[in-house]
């Protein structure tokens, strides 16, 4: 019992550390996606914005569903919002305590995704080249082109092979100034996140600390609780099944041995525990009649209770119990084998 | 149990380093993301100095931010900080030392970072190229005004047309290059001797209440942890009576709503005990829909005084 609750203990305290290991895992994860996926810019007018801006704001929304999707405690809230108060009230501060925490574990992947676009830089060139200020960037010497010239050259500034724009403004000098751009944004996130995390975690133990120890421990309990049914459960269906199974092998002997009209057997009182476990089904013809009665016919779901002690002359283990409340479907679905 | 205080036991003694090895790993994610961070100077004259000391300043601030963030004393220290006096006086010093040593832990990456961004020199020849005096370097000296500007400012950009074979603008770079690695030893050097004295010179000073302060710093950690585990411990033994609870007042229901005859005989101990006196389908799958329909009040006082 020690070492269990020695296990159970150290489960339960590190249930944090281990969603704490699964939002690192997609952290790491987020940056491998973004490295080996192959950023191809259109290089179009219209096109580009839109393909920039969504390689920055679609990942980050699949990643963070995905975090919910991976935490186990979800089903668990869910449950809990949902269930009809029935004898037990419910406390929307433990609730709104357990969608936080999963809220800010799911929020750690996209903002790694975020931070690493930005600070790389391609996503903010390729959006926003046409916003290029040619007027203080270009060379003053260019040739005058319309306003839709300038947007299809400014929009191959991403694609240094088939950029022809050279006079109008430097493709070097463009992409440094939307890489600088887009580096001090991903940083100022990374400070501003930083520092949102900072102020949540800081901020809490100065107010509220009292109704935050009730949220953490009423969620922990509906966590074990839940758990626990589980295990009885389990543990209940054993214990039926295994009585179930135990009173079908009973049926069947008993039945048989009532069908062929053989005197009893009478088991001698040394039999040892190998006899007992034998259930009565001692050739191989009665082993085949009752797998066959298995697949084909199993048994109800009813555990009828032991018989009371009858004193018809039988000895041993394996005395046939009354049925007096086993249906007679079975008996009778039974006596068509015979 | 044994084993279980053995464990609790290290656990206990390595609060201290599980703090010094997040400190460490915390330093060398910092050298790792500078190696990893693409350092492009804007190399236009406004933006490079606001883009060189923010690659030097930002970084360590999130840095130090981080530092505090993962430390779980500062948690603590906090709460001991705002907590309602009570029954328990509040120690000043114990505060003023647990906040002292994880300001000096989270100081460590940023330092880190700042030192590794000097000795690089990329960070500062970026910011102060266009503050350099033209009339020191040859290939500068004679130019117009704003046109020196333009060019001071794409003295980090070797790959530059106007830069690529320009030795004036390596004679530039090499200097600030020397003043960036010289200022990055210096600072390096100012720390270790200020930590060496600060760790040298402390015995000198009120070693006693250093040492009362350490002691119970280390108790409001301990004490706070184990606090913690014993709720757990506590919501494990609730849960499992309430289900007992649970499982005992169905039988009763069921008892009162069959009319089964009532158990004697020799199997009635072992697995019938575990059934709990659900042995149906209907009456399982009734228990389920109780379950989730109806959960029993969080009330096991009922169980207790049985």
């Amino acid at each position: 019992m020690d070492k269990f609750r020695m296990i159970f203990q150290f489960f339960q305290s590190n249930q944090e550390s281990f969603m704490n290991g699964i939002c690192g895992i997609m952290a790491l994860a987020s940056t491998q996606m973004y490295s080996a996926f192959d950023f191809n810019c259109p290089c179009l007018p219209h096109y580009n914005l839109a393909y920039g801006l969504g390689i920055l704001l679609v990942p980050p929304f699949i990643l963070f569903l995905l975090g919910f999707v991976l935490n186990n405690n979800i089903s668990m809230l869910a449950e809990e919002w949902r269930r009809p108060q029935g004898q037990r009230g419910k406390d929307p501060a433990v609730l709104r305590y357990m969608f936080c925490s999963m809220a800010q574990r799911a929020m750690i992947a996209p903002a790694v995704w975020v931070s690493v676009t930005l600070l790389d830089g391609k996503c903010i060139t390729c959006a926003f080249c046409t916003s290029v200020p040619v007027e203080t960037l270009g060379n003053a010497s260019h040739p005058p082109l319309s306003q839709g010239e300038i947007q299809r050259v400014l929009a191959r500034i991403p694609c240094k092979e088939i950029y022809n724009g050279q006079q109008l403004i430097a493709n070097e000098v463009a992409v440094r100034y939307l890489r600088c751009i887009s580096q001090a944004l991903g940083w100022c996130f990374v400070l501003l996140m930083t520092m949102l995390a900072f102020l949540v975690r800081s901020l809490r133990p100065c107010f509220s600390q009292a109704a935050f120890l009730k949220s953490r421990y009423w969620s922990h309990y509906i966590d074990i609780e839940r758990k626990l049914f589980d295990e009885t459960c389990a543990e209940h269906a054993r214990s039926f099944a295994k009585v179930c199974i135990q009173q079908f092998f009973e049926g069947m002997s008993t039945d048989l041995v009532a069908a062929r009209c053989h005197l009893p057997r009478k088991v001698p009182a040394d039999a040892g525990e190998a006899a007992e476990k034998l259930l009565g089904i001692t050739d191989r013809g009665t082993m085949n009649m009752a797998l066959k009665s298995w697949h084909r016919c199993k048994p109800p779901l009813h555990l009828h209770p032991p018989a009371l002690p009858t004193g018809n002359g039988w000895a041993g283990e394996g005395q046939p119990p009354t049925h007096p409340s086993m249906p007679l479907r079975e008996t009778a679905a039974y006596y068509s084998w015979v | 149990m044994d084993r279980f205080r053995m464990i609790f036991q290290y656990f206990q003694s390595s609060s201290e380093s599980v703090m010094n090895g997040i400190c460490g790993l915390l330093a060398l994610a910092s050298v790792k993301m500078y190696t990893s961070f693409d350092f492009s100077c804007p190399c236009l004259p406004q933006y490079n100095m606001a883009y060189g000391l923010g690659i030097m300043f930002v970084p360590p601030v999130i840095l130090f931010l981080c530092g505090l963030i993962l430390n779980r004393q500062s948690l603590v220290m906090l709460e001991e900080w705002r907590r309602p006096q009570g029954r328990r006086k509040k120690d000043l010093a114990v505060i003023r030392y647990m906040c002292s040593s994880i300001v000096q832990r989270a100081m460590v990456a940023p330092v880190v970072w700042i030192i590794v961004t000097l000795l690089d020199g990329k960070c500062l020849i970026c910011a102060f190229s266009g503050s350099m005096d033209p009339e020191k370097f040859v290939g500068f000296a004679n130019v117009s005004t704003v046109q020196v500007q333009q060019l001071l400012a794409k003295v980090p950009c070797k790959d530059d047309e106007l830069m690529r074979n320009n030795t004036s603008r390596k004679a530039v770079s090499r200097y600030l290059h020397c003043w960036s690695q010289a200022l990055g030893w210096s600072i390096l050097l100012i720390l270790i001797v200020a930590a060496f004295l600060a760790r040298w010179l402390r015995p000198c000073f009120n070693q006693a209440t250093l040492l009362q302060a350490r002691h119970w710093s280390n108790y409001i950690d301990i004490e706070q942890k184990i606090f913690e585990e014993t709720c757990c411990e506590h919501s494990r033994l609730f849960a499992h009576k309430c289900i007992l609870h649970f499982f005992e007042s169905m039988r009763q229901e069921i008892k009162l709503h069959s009319f089964s005859l009532p158990r004697e005989g020799a199997g009635a101990e072992g697995e019938e005990d575990l059934l709990q006196g659900i042995t149906d389908q209907d009456q399982v799958n009734k228990l389920l829909k109780t379950w989730y329909y109806e959960k029993p009040p969080l009330d096991v006082s009922q169980a207790t005084q049985r």
